[in-house]
């Protein structure tokens, strides 16, 4: 067991004219040096939230309201981000903690050729200026082909890449500083299946020469699944499930788990066995009492549990490093598998 | 025409003959890129197919032509055996009732300024399927609660913002339901619903399939979807605007003929890890597509396919008949025999 991130009781809020709306609600989890973690939760679940409060980039309406970011440096440093300021946030900033967003599409720009991105980036953050533009090139197109670009990629425009390739491209540039941590936020989304594979290949590559920590946030767990190491699951702003990925799927300790794996159809399963979860998504601004699973729950529809009047507290250890926020995880384990 | 020959094709709803579309390129290089080549496509009565294929490959143009929505630039579209284009007015609009589209992002599809009610009457009464606002409304309560929007009302005064993704994709399907289409072309809807609700979307365009005998074109990247939806229908594979592949779904997805649905399979992930193993490799030379405006000799698909012998990069394949289905690859039978001793 060796954190790299300790997240403690995070709550970030966003202020909108009806209320306040609390997108990460409470989240506790712990994430070991070397893993690849998966986020997964449907859209307005907190993924993308959690991960710009790890990044420190949530801007007003939104604030952290509390909690802990812990850093554990290479060094064997214990930092708190979120004491940090921001001057100080951006020494880890792209150095040891880098992010791709879903839409690398917009995050390049059109104005810059692609080399002049690394050089901005590397400079940026050269405090010593020692750093010379033929190594910085030198080192880019080492990268490149990492991620399996040609070299001659350094000197065109975003818009005469693919998608595909734009997406690539960012992963370089984000390894450009060599950063223990490297977020991806939707990273195939919205790319072909051959493509989406391509990434996802050329990712599992690079953690097994690297060893960097990975943590993916995607609302479709298809993509993951093969490739995390644990999993957790988000829904309305909560962590409700987080644990070893063969664990998560084979004895899911809470009912949205079991449903989410049950309602992607795949290409070899029995398809009648797919299940749609019943219901909605609640509203933020209008939370249900208690569990805020519960109106979907099949517990709580079947009358084993009322769910407005559980008291959800800290997550539960229910073995083998599996947490859930379902007090009744037993009955839930019993039934699902 | 002889009046057989007539009797013959009124058999199917819908049928592409020798379609082709192509859009004139104005950028600096010049040129035509052909969306659709040489299309042949018969959609029965109460029959669902799944096109699939990459981004770019002609998917969405084939839907907008089944709904005239492009004009062929050769070719024909016939509906009941006629050519869409010389029927008489009343039959058009037969025809485009018939025909209703289901879009992908349900947001742009919906006035922001006006009430889903607004909306949705518009349509019954210019069609004359509801002689006034009452009537209308007694049609959308049947529909909203088919489509399980329960109760309508609650619904139907509601702006397309104030509703969520999978709302507003069931209110999309109601509206296409509420004219009594024969075909719905539906165009990735469930792309950007969330996952939970994607499956019971589905279910329903099933159930409408069966209850009102509505044909489906089911648009979409995602095979597990389409294999779900379409699971007694067909499956046809497009590559570059040319229909490569098609067959009976479970047949074509267990046992895939022309290398590029081979790969197209071999890329789809697996979430649960004890089911598959994440693909090693994937059977391709080349990951990117060709240029489309510089498209290669011969098989089109030759510089990425992993079998290729001379005869691919000279002559384009045709579609041939082969285990149950169709396929366009001069090498589909060694391919299919190769895939099976690596597994």
């Amino acid at each position: 067991m060796d954190p790299i991130l300790e997240i403690k009781n995070l709550c970030i809020d966003f202020q909108t004219n009806r209320g306040i709306i609390r997108a990460c609600d409470d989240v506790s989890v712990n994430f070991n040096r070397g893993d690849i973690i998966g986020i997964i939760g449907e859209s307005g679940s907190g993924k993308t939230t959690l991960a710009s409060g790890i990044l420190k980039t949530i801007r007003a309406p939104g604030r952290i309201a509390r909690g802990e970011i812990l850093y554990h440096t290479q060094k064997g440093e214990i930092i708190d981000l979120l004491k940090l300021s921001e001057h100080e946030y951006a020494k880890h900033r792209w150095t040891n903690i880098t992010t791709v967003f879903q839409a690398a599409q917009n995050v390049l720009n059109p104005t810059l050729k692609v080399k002049d991105h690394f050089i901005e980036t590397a400079m940026a953050h050269d405090t010593d200026k020692k750093l010379t533009k033929k190594k910085i090139l030198e080192k880019a197109a080492m990268l490149l082909s990492q991620v399996r670009l040609e070299e001659r990629i350094l000197n065109s425009y975003p818009h005469q890449l693919s998608g595909g390739m734009k997406q690539r491209t960012i992963i370089a540039l984000s390894l450009l500083l060599e950063p223990d941590i490297i977020i991806l936020d939707e990273p195939t989304t919205a790319l072909d299946v051959i493509t989406q594979w391509y990434i996802i290949d050329i990712l599992r590559k690079i953690h097994e020469e690297t060893g960097i920590t990975m943590i993916f946030m995607t609302h479709d767990v298809s993509i993951i699944g093969s490739v995390v190491d644990r999993i957790g699951v988000m829904y309305c702003g909560q962590l409700v499930e987080y644990g070893k990925v063969e664990d998560v799927f084979s004895k899911p300790s809470h009912s949205y788990t079991f449903g989410l794996m049950n309602a992607v159809p795949s290409l070899k399963d029995d398809i009648t066995k797919r299940k749609a979860i019943t219901g909605y998504p609640p509203n933020l601004l209008e939370l249900p009492k208690g569990c805020r699973f519960g109106p979907r729950c099949f517990l709580s529809n079947d009358g084993v549990c009322k769910s407005e009047e559980i008291n959800i507290t800290d997550m539960i250890d229910v073995g083998n490093e599996q947490l859930t926020l379902c007090p009744h995880w037993k009955k839930v384990k019993e039934q699902c598998h | 025409m002889p009046s057989l020959e007539e009797g013959e094709r009124a058999m199917s709803l819908i049928e592409l003959n020798n379609v082709d579309i192509s859009f004139a390129s104005k950028g600096k290089k010049k040129g035509s890129v052909n969306a659709l080549v040489g299309m042949n496509l018969t959609i029965d009565e109460g029959e669902i197919i799944a096109v699939v294929g990459e981004s770019g490959c002609g998917k969405t143009t084939l839907g907008k032509v089944i709904a005239d929505i492009y004009r062929p630039t050769k070719g024909e579209v016939l509906f009941h055996g006629k050519d869409i284009h010389k029927l008489s007015k009343k039959e058009y609009q037969e025809y485009r009732l018939g025909v209703q589209m289901v879009h992908q992002d349900s947001y742009a599809a919906l006035n922001p300024n006006k009430t889903i009610a607004q909306s949705l009457i518009l349509p019954l009464l210019r069609h004359k399927l509801a002689k006034n606002n009452e009537e209308a409304l007694d049609i959308l309560f049947e529909y909203f609660n088919e489509v399980g929007l329960n109760p309508p009302e609650l619904f139907l005064e509601k702006y397309p913002h104030q509703l969520s993704g999978g709302q507003r994709q069931r209110i999309l399907l109601a509206r296409a339901l509420s004219v009594r289409p024969k075909l719905i072309v539906a165009d990735e809807p469930v792309s950007m619903v969330d996952v939970s609700l994607r499956i019971s979307l589905l279910n329903l365009m099933a159930k409408m399939n069966q209850k009102y005998k509505i044909s489906f074109i089911y648009i979409t990247h995602d095979l597990g979807t389409a294999r779900y939806i379409a699971a007694h229908g067909k499956i046809m594979v497009m590559y570059l605007g040319r229909m490569i592949e098609s067959n009976k779904i479970q047949e074509a997805i267990k046992n895939p003929m022309h290398p590029y649905f081979q790969a197209l399979v071999a890329a789809v992930p697996e979430a649960d890890s004890r089911r598959s193993e994440f693909a090693k490799e994937l059977p391709l030379r080349s990951l990117d597509m060709p240029d489309l405006l510089n498209l290669p000799e011969g098989c089109k698909f030759h510089p990425r396919c992993p079998y290729y012998k001379d005869i691919c990069m000279q002559e384009e394949p045709k579609l041939r008949k082969l285990n149950g289905g169709i396929v366009a690859c001069h090498r589909a039978e060694e391919c299919m025999k190769k895939t099976e001793t690596e597994e």
